[in-house]
């Protein structure tokens, strides 16, 4: 993991993560997390992630208003749709076109502060998205009720056709629910890691880092840094435009709290989980949340009971009311709790317990002078992973 | 004219809750360096102090009647609170007012709160980066109020003010418009004199004691005042504390005005941080101008005359205002110089 990166081993990484993604069906059956709809959530949000990482763990700026880009990438896609039927390669070319935009717009602005200013500005700008989406924009995205396809809408390209049942998304016949839906998103996901990958070590990756390091030094040294800023801006809004058009794709249906700023809070929260400046933890974070979202969400007094039928009966009952405060309904409790502890332990998230733990296991005295220099900057060691 | 007086009048009671809580932000922030995305979340706490305590005073004694029988045949139950039994006519006046009367209840809660608060986690995060402090209060706002959906449940819990000041009042006449043209609903005054009392109270004692004296002292240089001797870690606390009171209180007299729910504290934090992030990071006078700036044009970007030529500008006004001030004096309307400038 902390090995020399060389093309070879980046290689070899691109090869297993696609490996482990396209087979994820297979090793994930046996934990209950075997089927389409939830892994297609893992994709999408692991590419949600993913984007945002680019943002966030490379240069250090805070977005607090991602989750705009996801509503405008569903927004358009749905717009797709409807004006030129349910192949999902325009919608992906619409989403990305106005993401894009929106993002240099946004970004244009956002990133003339930093720190906490940036933040605000951010979320200043995806609070004005989602009122206005709710409100005076309604005919665009159809307010409350959210944007769908009609049988109604023009469509040019698939209008003939006939079929009279819910319109689902497809892409040359082949329809985008279920595995196929997963795999059209597992695909993105591979290209979107593959594009991640090449950023973090490409010389536009390392000044990003440098950005987040020290960006006063950086302007010292007679570097004009906004360019790069803006262009991991623009390309991590893109990222989350498309997530936002692969939720469209798998359920054509656009709402307005997509954008609202708790949806910006989780993705925050599933790349800080993973761990910020890592390649796969945001992937891992992402679907670490939506696979306790899930499971989690399902269960409710019932269920528990059955869980704790082991116990005595007075301890079951108290058992049972305790842990019914953390599932199902309570589920954000859960979320919120998880959100402190690994923001007060472990602010690097879980790739720097893994980190932490191979260390441990690689304690040699001959390689002290070594990990000296190492333990100096654990986020740059982080990072290089 | 009196549509604009009426619309002036509209914004100041939004705009002293808004300019309460970012009071306190202000104050944790120039004190504790701190970014406290919970503070919409004591404010959450104050407003459901007033809840609990309406329940707790309302708690009622099941009387029955066997003389008497209802409709259905069953014998008559009468329900009296405890206290009306107790107390009798002082304990109807003390339900009557149990909004303003719970203040005395918030305060030590609130107080507690904050003090826990600080000492068990804002502490360990005075020099950590602002984005793990804005992360980590973020999450404590999730518990908080998940604790209270758990507690209260999700639908707003109405409260009502005090009969006396339970209807509108013309306060065109005073001022020389025709009978009716403004008329306001007189609990909103309270609330504006409330929040107006509440940030006098404030200012004096960071300008009148000795222990605000210090605090102010820290603010401008934490380093020589502590250098001189005295643990201004410890007054800082009190000041977190005080803070959660000021956020509690404006919660616990904006019941009557918004039937509290878990998750008013994120819609009202959201635009707390606009309104100091115009005012100016770090400055209280700023904050609290802001904050009624901010309400009064709120509102009268909400009037049927401005929306028909901008439609939607009420929804946005706020940002927009925020993001032009921040483009345009970065400072904010007050900052002061090399506060948070980057």
């Amino acid at each position: 993991m902390m090995t020399k990166i060389s093309p070879r081993s980046d290689l070899l990484m691109l090869v297993l993560f696609t490996a482990a993604i396209l087979t994820m069906p297979i090793w994930l059956a046996p934990i209950g997390a075997g089927y389409p709809d939830l892994l297609q959530k893992f994709a999408i949000f692991g590419l949600f992630a993913l984007g945002f990482n680019l943002l966030f763990g490379l240069t250090g700026y805070l977005s607090f208003g991602h989750a705009a880009f996801l509503g405008i990438g569903s927004y358009a896609a749905v717009w797709s749709f409807k004006l030129l039927g349910m192949n999902p390669i325009p919608a992906l070319l619409f989403s990305v076109v106005f993401s894009s935009l929106f993002a240099v717009a946004i970004g244009y602005i956002s990133l003339r502060r930093s720190g906490i200013y940036f933040s605000i500005l951010t979320l200043a700008f995806a609070q004005m998205s989602y009122n206005l989406a709710y409100s005076v924009l309604t005919p665009i995205t159809n307010g409350e009720t959210g944007l769908r396809v009609l049988q109604s809408d023009p469509r040019l390209f698939d209008s003939s056709s006939e079929a009279s049942g819910p319109l689902i998304s497809n892409l040359f016949g082949i329809e985008m629910t279920g595995y196929s839906g997963f795999y059209f998103c597992a695909v993105l996901l591979i290209i979107g890691f593959y594009i991640s990958q090449r950023i973090f070590r490409s010389p536009f990756g390392m000044m990003l880092r440098a950005v987040k390091s020290n960006q006063n030094r950086m302007s010292y040294t007679g570097l004009n840094t906004r360019p790069y800023t803006l262009a991991a801006f623009v390309i991590s809004g893109t990222f989350a435009g498309v997530a936002g058009s692969l939720l469209a794709v798998t359920d054509p249906l656009a709402g307005a709290e997509r954008m609202q700023w708790t949806a910006s809070g989780e993705v925050v929260l599933m790349t800080i989980l993973g761990g910020a400046g890592t390649l796969l933890g945001p992937i891992l974070g992402a679907g670490l949340i939506k696979y306790f979202e899930n499971i989690f969400s399902a269960y409710n007094e019932q269920t528990l009971h059955a869980i704790f039928s082991f116990l005595p009966d007075f301890m079951e009952g108290a058992v049972v009311s305790l842990a019914s405060l953390f599932v199902g309904e309570g589920w954000h409790l859960t979320l919120g709790l998880l959100f402190m502890v690994i923001v007060i332990f472990l602010p690097g998230g879980i790739m720097e317990g893994f980190n932490r733990i191979t260390k441990l296991f690689r304690r040699r005295p001959s390689r002290v002078g070594k990990r000296a220099g190492h333990s100096h900057s654990p986020a740059s060691a982080n990072a290089a992973e | 004219m009196d549509a604009i007086v009426l619309q002036i009048l509209n914004g100041l009671d939004k705009g002293g809750a808004y300019a309460l809580i970012a009071l306190g932000l202000t104050l944790i922030f120039g004190t504790l360096g701190v970014v406290n995305f919970a503070h919409g979340a004591l404010f959450m706490l104050g407003a459901f102090c007033a809840v609990a305590f309406n329940k707790l005073i309302g708690l009622e004694q099941v009387v029955v009647d066997p003389t008497k029988t209802t409709a259905w045949g069953t014998p008559l139950e009468t329900r009296v609170p405890y206290i009306e039994v107790w107390l009798g006519d002082t304990g109807t006046t003390m339900l009557n007012y149990s909004v303003p009367l719970s203040i005395a209840f918030a305060i030590p809660v609130m107080l507690l709160v904050g003090y826990v608060m600080e000492r068990g986690l804002i502490r360990h995060f005075y020099k950590r980066p602002h984005a793990e402090q804005i992360l980590v209060t973020f999450g404590l706002a999730i518990v908080l109020q998940e604790i209270i959906k758990t507690y209260f449940g999700a639908n707003p819990i109405p409260q009502s003010a005090p009969d006396m000041v339970r209807g509108a009042m013309d306060l065109g006449i005073w001022i020389g418009f025709d009978p009716g043209t403004v008329v306001y609903p007189q609990w909103r005054i309270v609330y504006l004199f409330f929040s107006l009392s509440v940030i006098g109270g404030v200012f004096a004692f960071l300008q009148f004691t000795t222990f605000g004296m210090v605090v102010r002292a820290g603010m401008a240089d934490r380093e020589t005042v502590g250098l001189l001797g005295i643990n201004i870690e410890r007054r800082f606390t009190l000041v977190f504390a005080v803070a959660a009171v000021v956020a509690g209180l404006a919660g616990v007299m904006y019941t009557p005005i918004l039937p509290p729910d878990y998750h008013m504290g994120m819609d009202f934090l959201v635009l707390s941080f606009v309104v100091v992030v115009v005012g100016g990071m770090g400055s209280l006078p700023g904050a609290v101008s802001a904050g009624f700036l901010l309400g009064i044009l709120q509102s009268f970007a909400s009037m049927n005359e401005v929306k028909t030529i901008l439609p939607g500008i009420d929804q946005i006004i706020i940002y927009l205002v925020a993001v032009i001030i921040l483009l345009v004096r970065p400072r904010g309307l007050m900052g002061r110089k090399g506060v948070m400038e980057t």
